[in-house]
């Protein structure tokens, strides 16, 4: 194969930068003495900011299903990389007081940032089990780290620590699913597995105890990463321990990182089996957003409602991959109502997770109840939260409902009725344990003598665009669908229906 | 679609009206600014009663249109229009809401601007529910009044308010997310969600199963907004702890909603399944009334009596509706007469609920404000120490019992009349109600609050304020006037119920 440089570097313009971006961040570090300079947050910003173009100049230039190797740039990678950037751009605005009132390392945390962004993006691209695996483990490799950045602080470690041996257990169980598939289709790249099992049904029948297994590792190690019940296990902890935006990134960045690798591995590989990895996610998506929302209702720390109110989002958005259907217009084909569902998710869980950084960030806190009176102490911060906490429930007009709206369609329109009932019916129990913080809020008088909270220009700048991502996607969807729309090709060894 | 869109502005000009409340810094400043702009607004929808002519207006027509397409990708529109159906509840919703935040002026005084803005807020979306024209739109207004309100409780209400807050939002929610179900379903299975297409079109290629699933799914949020036995638990908890005016909103308005939800959505969409269920929604709708009436009789809660009087009142709309659901294609003209009588008493009865529960809620407000308490055996002999109050609490009670010559009477007397022509051992039962109400608001407030011996903790207890009697006169004066002279509501909803019975044959 011809090997075109100009046009491999423009399709992989924006993991070119990333890298770039975090080499010249890390040499940066060593020779800035100062630990508050704006030079590292603001040189990463940068990074960030023309990988985010470069991205987005594919969507426009309209590069279709180009196969490089290991990776895809085709629009769903298009799509993953903005999100993936676009969560990273959110989470350093409100990164860089956190980390410095923290640490005195500051500038391996914008590196750590920029690797793990870049991670997320190759995890999306990636069109082959090998490049998918390593993609992965770098993905779970910079987490850890990041989750465990507070070196001082006892539970940051625990949480890392936690994180490190389930990511280690579900990486393995992972390996050994695609070890499985290898030896069945003698094949790592994602298409030719695929048409490897356009073979006649008599013959798959025969590989049932070979493929079958390997796609309930596949399940297990991916789920890990998305936080499926029943492998979220780590996800509380690690949300407590971590810095606040880390969390943040864990539960929206290498979450859809997660959705990402689902579906290429799902739709892409092994649309044969379809029967099979369909049954198989309505009831991972049944159990997670069940026991993340019970388990939710009982949790007095913020970061700890979040992290289960995250592991319940992701039981809805996985109702899509469960509805896939392909070929079938948009909105109905449940793919692209994941997509849908995570920028709506994107603005809304970033937000709130701002928020909650604000918050700490001002108060020290992060318990419930001492959220108590904050209409009195900052009545646009707490006007802000209830429409996060509005969308997250999935209540019109909000980008949550938007999200919502095209996971349940999809669901109604493949004929799942009791799974789209049982997500209704979660989204209702959610309303309960998102109203209680509200009502701590507005319901509560503020403890006597507390002050009015401030926050910081760029953390203010970061839930200002976060706030009017969730009501613009409310009141105007139509490009974010259409985007939705556009995104949902990728590469695919079958011709569509 | 010519000239200005006064649906769009009248819907939204109370959010414009709270945009301003933020801005004001004063508390004389804000509720003096929310009293003009809410009679501004009540001003505007009395225009719009004058300005429609729903006897102009086809089946399936409606007035001062509005279309423009919101989100082509999934053929949503904001589509706005009015009928003899929905003008009647704008109008009222204009008024109650004029009167109650008027009311409010003089109670409120605590965190004044916040309350200001949530009730022209909630405004927004009870406007929003009978104008829109478009399933989608009609969706986000139906939510959009859940916050408001869930904060009007919370905040202002009575010591429990917390719990009746999110036990309201919560319940109301469940029904209303079924329904999201049931709209997705519907345009997956005909492509539009346009209120004024989806009538007569074939629903998931004929369907029962599914076309069953559907309705009832629709049904539950409506049934729970109505709310109609069994699912109505939610009402007692919410209407006694919410404020006076939060009261006066739900009982007079939101509970309307439901209602209207029957006759835009159920009745014309579904009406063949709606006529293989209408002996479920009978028998509920019967429950409701004796059960309303029997509980109501065993409170001594004024305030809760009231309360459970709205389930066994709204029964009687709800037995109107039924039964005109339970005859679909029939010719006689007879049969035709008594379905359009007993949905014209449905409608009415909206109205006349929405007048005398608003001042029965009012003046348990009045009540409360002086003598701290509630109890119906604390009072007693109040007649001679404050006559007007006793005046206009007779007026009510006698309009709510449905003496004659006042409106809640006129509205049984519809209901009935069509309802005993078409389900009449149903309707039998449900007369019972009417007998458990006179003696139940006899018995319970005339006799226990203003007669028999005074006690002597009240002889110093101040009558009825200007401001007070202000706010209920102009609900006696109308629902005396449309119990004696009930033809402008009749003439105006009637030209909408034949339109809607048309749609549904």
């Amino acid at each position: 194969m011809q090997i075109n440089w100009a046009d491999t570097s423009f399709l992989l313009a924006p993991e070119i930068l990333l890298t770039v971006g975090a080499l010249i961040v890390l040499v940066l570090d060593l020779l800035i003495e100062d630990d508050t300079s704006p030079v590292l947050p603001g040189f990463t910003l940068l990074a960030l900011v023309s990988a985010f173009g470069a991205a987005a100049a594919h969507l426009v230039t309209g590069v279709d299903d180009v196969a490089l190797f290991m990776f895809a740039a085709d629009p769903l990678t298009h799509f993953f990389r903005l999100l993936g950037i676009g969560t990273a751009l959110l989470v350093l605005l409100v990164s860089v007081n956190y980390v410095q009132a923290r640490s005195k390392h500051t500038g391996e945390f914008y590196s750590l940032l920029l690797w793990v962004t870049l991670a997320v993006v190759l995890v999306a691209g990636a069109h082959d089990l090998i490049l998918l695996y390593l993609a992965f483990e770098f993905l779970s490799i910079t987490s850890y780290v990041l989750v465990g950045w507070l070196r001082d602080d006892a539970r940051s470690n625990e949480g890392a620590m936690k994180y490190l041996l389930f990511g280690a257990i579900s990486s393995a169980l992972m390996l050994y699913g695609m070890s499985l598939l290898y030896g069945a289709t003698g094949t790592t790249r994602l298409t030719e597995i695929a048409a490897f099992f356009t073979i006649p049904e008599t013959q798959i029948t025969g590989l049932y105890s070979i493929v079958v297994p390997a796609l309930v590792f596949l399940l297990a190690g991916i789920g890990f990463k998305i936080s499926l019940v029943p492998f979220h296990q780590w996800a509380p902890d690690a949300y407590e321990g971590a810095p606040t935006p880390v969390a943040a990134f864990l539960s929206v960045g290498s979450k859809s990182a997660g959705f990402a690798v689902l579906a290429r591995v799902l739709l892409e590989a092994m649309p044969a089996f379809q029967e099979h990895w369909t049954s198989l996610l309505v009831v991972l998506s049944i159990l997670t957003m069940t026991l993340g929302n019970l388990v939710a209702l009982r949790q007095t720390n913020m970061k700890r409602l979040l992290a289960y109110s995250s592991i319940a989002q992701a039981g809805y958005i996985l109702m899509g991959l469960a509805a896939y259907s392909a070929g079938a217009t948009f909105p109905a084909d449940g793919l692209s109502g994941v997509l849908i569902y995570l920028v709506a998710y994107l603005f809304t869980n970033v937000g709130v997770f701002i928020g909650a950084v604000i918050f700490e960030q001002a108060t020290g806190s992060v318990a419930i109840s001492d959220y108590a009176g904050l209409i009195r102490r900052s009545p646009w911060l707490a006007f802000t939260f209830v429409v996060f906490f509005l969308s997250l429930a999935g209540l019109p007009p909000t980008a949550g409902f938007v999200g919502k709206l095209a996971v349940f369609y999809a669901t109604v329109a493949k004929g799942l009725y009791f799974l789209a009932i049982i997500g209704v019916l979660n989204s209702v129990v959610s309303v309960y344990y998102y109203f209680n913080v509200i009502r701590q809020m507005f319901f509560m008088p503020a403890p006597e003598g507390a002050e009015r909270v401030r926050m910081p220009a760029s953390m203010g700048l970061a839930l200002a665009i976060s706030f009017v991502g969730t009501l613009l996607i409310g009141f105007y969807p139509e490009p974010f669908l259409n985007l939705a729309n556009m995104s949902r090709d990728f590469i695919s060894a079958l011709p569509l229906l | 679609m010519n000239g200005l869109p006064i649906l769009s502005i009248i819907t939204f000009a109370p959010l414009v009206a709270a945009l301003v409340v933020l801005l004001l810094n004063n508390e004389r400043a804000i509720k003096t600014w929310s009293v003009v702009s809410s009679f501004v607004i009540f001003l505007l929808t009395l225009w719009l009663w004058f300005a429609v002519d729903p006897k102009a207006l086809g089946p399936g027509e409606f007035a001062f249109l509005e279309e423009y397409s919101w989100i082509p990708a999934i053929n949503v529109f904001y589509r706005m229009g009015v009928d003899g159906l929905s003008v009647p509840l704008i109008t009222l919703t204009g008024l109650l809401t004029f009167l109650s935040i008027f009311y409010s002026t003089y109670v409120i005084n605590h965190r004044v601007k916040e309350y200001f803005f949530l009730f022209l807020f909630l405004e927004v979306g009870m406007f929003g529910v009978f104008t829109s024209l478009d399933y989608f739109l009609f969706y986000v207004f139906w939510e959009i009044g859940l916050v408001p309100m869930y904060f009007l409780i919370g905040i202002w209400g009575g010591p429990r308010r917390e719990y009746a807050a999110i036990k309201f939002f919560i319940y109301t929610l469940a029904g209303s997310v079924l329904m999201l179900l049931a709209i997705l379903g519907l345009y997956f299975s005909t492509g539009t969600f346009d209120l004024t297409a989806l009538p007569g079109q074939e629903l998931f290629g004929g369907n029962f199963v599914l076309k069953s699933l559907a309705f009832w799914g629709i049904f539950l949020a409506f049934a729970i907004k109505v709310p109609m036995w069994p699912f109505h638990t939610w009402l007692p908890d919410a209407h006694v702890e919410a404020p006076t005016a939060g009261s006066v909103i739900l009982a007079g308005i939101l509970l309307k909603l439901g209602g209207y939800g029957f006759l835009r959505i159920l009745m014309p969409i579904f009406p063949d399944v709606f006529n293989a269920y209408w002996p479920v929604v009978a028998v509920l709708a019967v429950i409701s009334i004796v059960y309303g009436a029997l509980v109501a009789m065993a409170q001594w809660d004024l305030k809760k009596l009231i309360a459970y009087s709205s389930v066994n009142h709204m029964g009687y709309a709800m037995l109107g509706i039924a039964a005109a659901a339970a005859t679909l294609n029939s010719s006689d003209p007879a049969v035709l007469d008594s379905r359009a009588i007993a949905v014209n008493g449905a409608i009415f009865q909206f109205i006349a609920h929405g007048l005398i529960t608003g001042a029965l809620f009012f003046l348990v407000g009045v009540i409360y404000e002086r003598a701290h308490t509630r109890d119906l055996k604390a009072f007693g002999g109040l007649g001679a120490v404050v006559p007007k109050y006793y005046a206009f609490m007779a007026a009510a009670t006698f309009a709510s019992l449905g003496l004659p010559g006042l409106a809640g009477f006129v509205s049984e007397f519809m209901v009935f009349r069509g309802a005993f022509a078409l389900i009449p051992y149903i309707a039998a039962i449900g007369v019972l109600g009417i007998v458990l109400t006179a003696a139940m608001y006899l018995w319970k407030i005339i006799q226990m609050v203003f007669l028999g011996p005074l006690n002597e903790k009240w002889k110093d207890l101040p009558d009825m304020h200007w401001w007070e009697i202000a706010t209920l006169t102009p609900l006696v004066i109308l629902f005396t006037l449309f119990g004696v002279y009930p033809k402008p509501i009749l003439d105006y909803v009637n030209a909408g119920v034949v339109a809607l019975l048309d749609l549904m044959s």
